[in-house]
């Protein structure tokens, strides 16, 4: 299959402009600028079926279309680089690696809303991408790609990069928009929408790094080209962020609808040391585990994993083998949304903490039966409750977890340790 | 006005309203903490959740606004879930402390546990996130971080209200904690505010703190005499003294706020010079008597003044501390029954006192310059006395709630009223005027008194009374009423609703109000700005 998001594999050096420019850099701005009207580029995103790589999977098109036209207000357009959901990491290549790509996808999608200014939220740890990404605005801007007159078409944009201070809750939309005001990052209250009152109180659209490094190629090439890649609802070239007990890990560019099984056998090489597959989360931490059975049946688009029971997210794909204590996993993605809850809406505040209590207890031997049940009802207790989706992003792993392998948390309670420990607490499996 | 039912009932609601003010417009109570009517809405403890038809999850009531047809359910099974989880959220890492928590009584953790949870902890003691506890934060302030449930309406309230932005909340997820910023306690005005909006007993007041279960607390509606903003207050007591004031919601006066010198003007009515009998002079000692006795001598000087000298000879002067009804009756015993016009007022500010701010704060600390005023009882020029007591045209006054050595300085005063063949004090506490007075009459301060105050722009309110005034001491009132029986052998009206409303058929400023009209917001003069 043709590499589109990942041409920096056989394009060396693409990330420089001059490289980028002579494969066709910069021409699906050109073509936005003087050959199409801003109506025509969000019809073309709507029609490509484009939707949100970074989780919602909301379809773009639709999105840029909430902006009020002709706002008194100035329109903003926020890329979320805030890479932050456990076992995700295809911006940060893509940010490396192809810089230009990200800013072209921003200018076109700046010229689609009217908007001239762009905020690139990225994650304080993307000190070295941060540098790359600078250095891309830096080389357009002295071509006359970023600023005043784009391409002498009388169109500006300024991009300018906001380092976040790691946070999780900052990667999402509105929690982003408190963070770059110089805030604390809770998210907002919805209604209002951040396409009626979003940075600084004006319309804004919020679109993922990868969900704009794939705009260009829309332009370039048609809504219909893209739409033959993979699922027509759920259609494109997808990075999947492969992780866990598999041969290769790593980031892999596939259509959408690519099946899991070809995933983690095929490209991934199989499960490490030639094990049994216990279960994948199909797309980052937050979304319900697949037992080793679903996974191999799942084809990995928005639509297909979410009627299989979870969400592709990030497809952040994490592979879990044999070995692997279903309780310790499920406590560490605990300990990581309660690290991370920001503390604003109660049940999220206060919840997180006590299912990783809950879990840890679990772990160590001292669980009791009753705590399983427990689990459940603090899960649902939390889900849909909440301002953001925090709480949902731990109740959902539980509420999977918990009933899938409810015999190995059996198992801990009634040998009142880890069964995947010795009694030191040591793993009992060779390594 | 969109259509909406609530509960089984219907309700026009006001456009742009929400759901919890359309609830209580039925009477029916959406639990909540961090919704206050006067500040931004941040959603977040999530206690107002409820079940609202074709919304595809719970809603909170505090952000939904109303909208034709909606059909909210706030007794539903899925509401109550919820109510109860919130609770039992919010309760695991609390500490339970309620045998040695001053807010208990008046929590809201407390009332909602009750009502909406009730259920037994699943969550071990042990295990719960340990904060700060009793640290004084600024101002009158306490804070218990373990006891907050982090609704931040402390925060908003300086962010929103003062504009002073003291209080925030650090760290993250369930070891958020309110704080001041190292080094800047908080330091407002109306820092006591955040202690009432709290709904838990996160903040509580330092001076309150473990002086009263509020379960024996009385209440009594009345007005702050700290300034002539004259903010509605609810006055906290019990066996005839004052405990706290607490800010009533006037939207015509104060909003839900008052500022922390009001606060505490109560502490400045409860001294040890407090009247408690009438008191005579004889040689260098002010000796105590009967109310009958005091009254007669001061209606027999009154008689004999007015015999030799005319009823011009006797004079008064009200402090702008008195009430509408205790100014009015003074008025009438002077002009009807005395016979004199000469009234004045005194409208006086101690030096050292918070000049007016853009909030609620007046320079004028008296709660009733304009009532005096707008009953025609004209500001108090001293020379103009002076010169009537040197001319022999002056023989009596009677000073009432006006402290006249501490207002004019000693010298002036001896210099000027030093020529009086009388003087009578009838006031509150045994002060400087009272020393050199041959009669002082015993009254009780504005909590302890029915009536009335006008505030600086025109508005009336009631006032309450919380208990009687001390010992022998009666209301201002009352001791007028007494002073013109003394005179004329006939009854003169004591109770402050039916003084009030002959001032309303009398003074033309207060036509059209009627004494039972002042609850609970009170009504504007005619003249009112």
């Amino acid at each position: 299959m043709e590499r589109i998001l990942t041409r920096w594999l056989d394009i060396p050096d693409l990330r420089k402009l001059e490289v980028y420019r002579a494969h066709g850099g910069y021409e699906a701005l050109r073509k936005a600028l003087f050959d199409m009207t801003p109506e025509q580029i969000i019809n073309e995103v709507k029609n490509s079926n484009l939707r949100g790589r970074g989780g919602a999977a909301f379809p773009t098109g639709v999105k840029w279309s909430f902006i009020p036209k002709e706002s008194k207000k100035p329109v903003y357009v926020c890329c979320n680089a805030d890479e932050a959901e456990p076992g995700t990491f295809a911006n940060r290549y893509e940010l490396e690696n192809d810089p230009h790509g990200i800013i072209e996808g921003i200018l076109i999608a700046c010229r689609a809303v009217g908007s001239h200014t762009c905020y690139v939220y990225m994650r304080g740890e993307f000190a070295f991408q941060k540098e790359r990404l600078q250095e891309a605005i830096d080389e357009a801007r002295a071509a006359g790609l970023v600023g005043k007159n784009i391409m002498g078409s009388g169109f500006e944009v300024d991009i300018w990069i906001h380092r976040g201070a790691g946070a999780y809750i900052c990667g999402e939309e509105t929690g982003l928009l408190e963070s770059l005001e110089g805030k604390r990052a809770y998210p907002r209250n919805r209604p209002p929408f951040p396409a009626i009152q979003g940075a600084f109180g004006s319309p804004t659209v919020v679109n993922n790094v990868e969900t704009l490094s794939n705009v260009p190629h829309i332009i370039n090439r048609g809504a219909d080209w893209y739409k033959s890649i993979g699922p027509e609802k759920s259609p494109g070239p997808k990075l999947f962020c492969l992780s866990g007990h598999v041969k290769l890990p790593g980031l892999y560019e596939l259509p959408m609808g690519f099946p899991l099984k070809d995933l983690i056998y095929g490209v991934g090489g199989g499960i490490l040391g030639d094990r049994q597959l216990k279960g994948v989360i199909p797309g980052g931490s937050s979304f319900p585990v697949f037992t080793a059975e679903e996974a191999l049946k799942v084809n990995m688009d928005f639509d297909s994993v979410r009627a299989a029971g979870s969400l592709m997210g990030t497809a952040g794909v994490m592979v879990m083998n044999e070995d692997t204590c279903m309780v310790d996993m499920l406590k560490t993605v605990a300990h990581f949304y309660h690290h991370e809850s920001c503390g604003q809406c109660t049940p999220c505040r206060e919840g997180c903490g006590w299912i990783e209590k809950l879990l840890t207890d679990l772990e160590e031997g001292r669980g009791k039966m009753e705590d399983l049940q427990l689990l459940i009802d603090i899960s649902v207790n939390m889900e849909g409750n909440t301002i953001c989706v925090l709480a949902d992003s731990l109740s959902m792993p539980v509420k999977s977890f918990v009933p899938k392998y409810r015999s190995e948390f059996e198992d801990h309670i009634r040998l009142g340790r880890c069964p995947f420990k010795d009694r030191n607490g040591k793993s009992a499996i060779a390594a | 006005m969109p259509k909406l039912t609530i509960d089984g009932k219907e309700v026009d609601a006001p456009d742009g309203i929400n759901v919890i003010e359309a609830a209580e417009l039925l009477g029916i109570e959406i639990p909540h903490y961090c919704y206050h009517p006067a500040l931004s809405v941040p959603g977040n403890c999530r206690m107002c959740l409820v079940e609202i038809e074709k919304a595809p999850k719970l809603q909170i009531s505090c952000n939904t606004k109303v909208t034709e047809g909606m059909v909210v359910h706030t007794q539903s099974a899925k509401t109550k879930a919820a109510q109860r989880a919130v609770l039992e959220f919010l309760l695991i890492n609390h500490p339970i402390d309620c045998p040695v928590c001053d807010q208990a009584g008046e929590c809201k953790l407390q009332d909602y546990y009750m009502e909406y949870d009730d259920q037994p902890s699943r969550f071990p003691l042990e295990k719960k996130v340990r904060k700060g506890k009793a640290i004084p934060i600024g101002s009158d302030v306490m804070l218990d971080q373990e006891r907050c449930v982090l609704c931040a309406r402390c925060t908003r309230f300086f962010d929103e209200v003062t504009h002073t932005s003291e209080l925030a909340i650090f760290e993250r997820g369930d070891h958020n904690e309110i704080d001041i910023y190292p080094g800047h306690p908080v330091n407002n005005k109306y820092a006591g505010n955040v202690i009432d909006i709290c709904p838990v007993g996160a903040l509580t007041e330092k001076d309150f703190r473990f002086r009263m279960r509020v379960w024996y607390l009385h209440r009594a509606t009345s007005v702050c005499g700290g300034c002539e903003r004259g903010c509605a207050i609810d006055i906290h007591h019990q066996r005839g003294r004052i405990y706290r004031y607490k800010p009533r919601y006037n939207p015509e006066v104060n909003s839900y706020w008052m500022c922390d010198e009001g606060r505490h003007h109560f502490t400045t009515l409860q001294n040890e010079t407090r009247l408690t009998a009438p008191l005579v002079q004889q040689g260098e000692h002010l000796v105590p008597e009967e109310w009958s006795v005091a009254a007669r001598r001061v209606a027999s000087q009154i008689e004999s003044l007015k015999k030799s000298f005319g009823p011009r000879s006797i004079g008064a002067i009200i402090g702008a501390q008195a009430t509408n009804e205790e100014a009015f009756a003074l008025k009438r015993l002077m002009l009807d029954t005395v016979g004199s016009d000469r009234i004045a007022m005194v409208s006086y500010t101690p030096p050292g006192l918070s000049g007016d701010d853009n909030f609620l704060i007046r320079a004028n600390k008296n709660p009733n310059t304009r009532g005096l005023e707008a009953m025609g009882i004209a500001p108090a020029r001293f020379d103009e006395f002076a010169k009537t007591v040197a001319a022999g045209e002056l023989k009596m006054l009677i000073a009432m709630r006006a402290d006249l050595v501490t207002v004019m300085g000693e010298t002036e005063f001896i210099r000027d009223f030093g020529p009086l063949d009388y003087l009578v004090l009838i006031d509150t506490d045994a002060n400087e005027t009272a020393q050199m007075a041959n009669q002082v009459l015993p009254i009780g301060a504005y909590p302890e008194t029915n009536g009335s105050f006008t505030n600086f722009k025109g508005r009336v309110q009631r006032l309450s009374q919380a208990f009687s005034p001390p010992g022998d001491a009666l209301t201002g009132i009352e001791a007028i009423a007494r002073l013109g029986r003394a005179l004329d052998g006939a009854e003169h009206a004591s109770e402050a609703g039916a003084i009030f409303t002959q001032l309303a058929a009398s003074e033309p400023a207060f036509a059209g109000i009627s004494f039972d009209a002042l609850m609970p917001y009170g009504a504007s003069l005619k003249t009112a700005t």
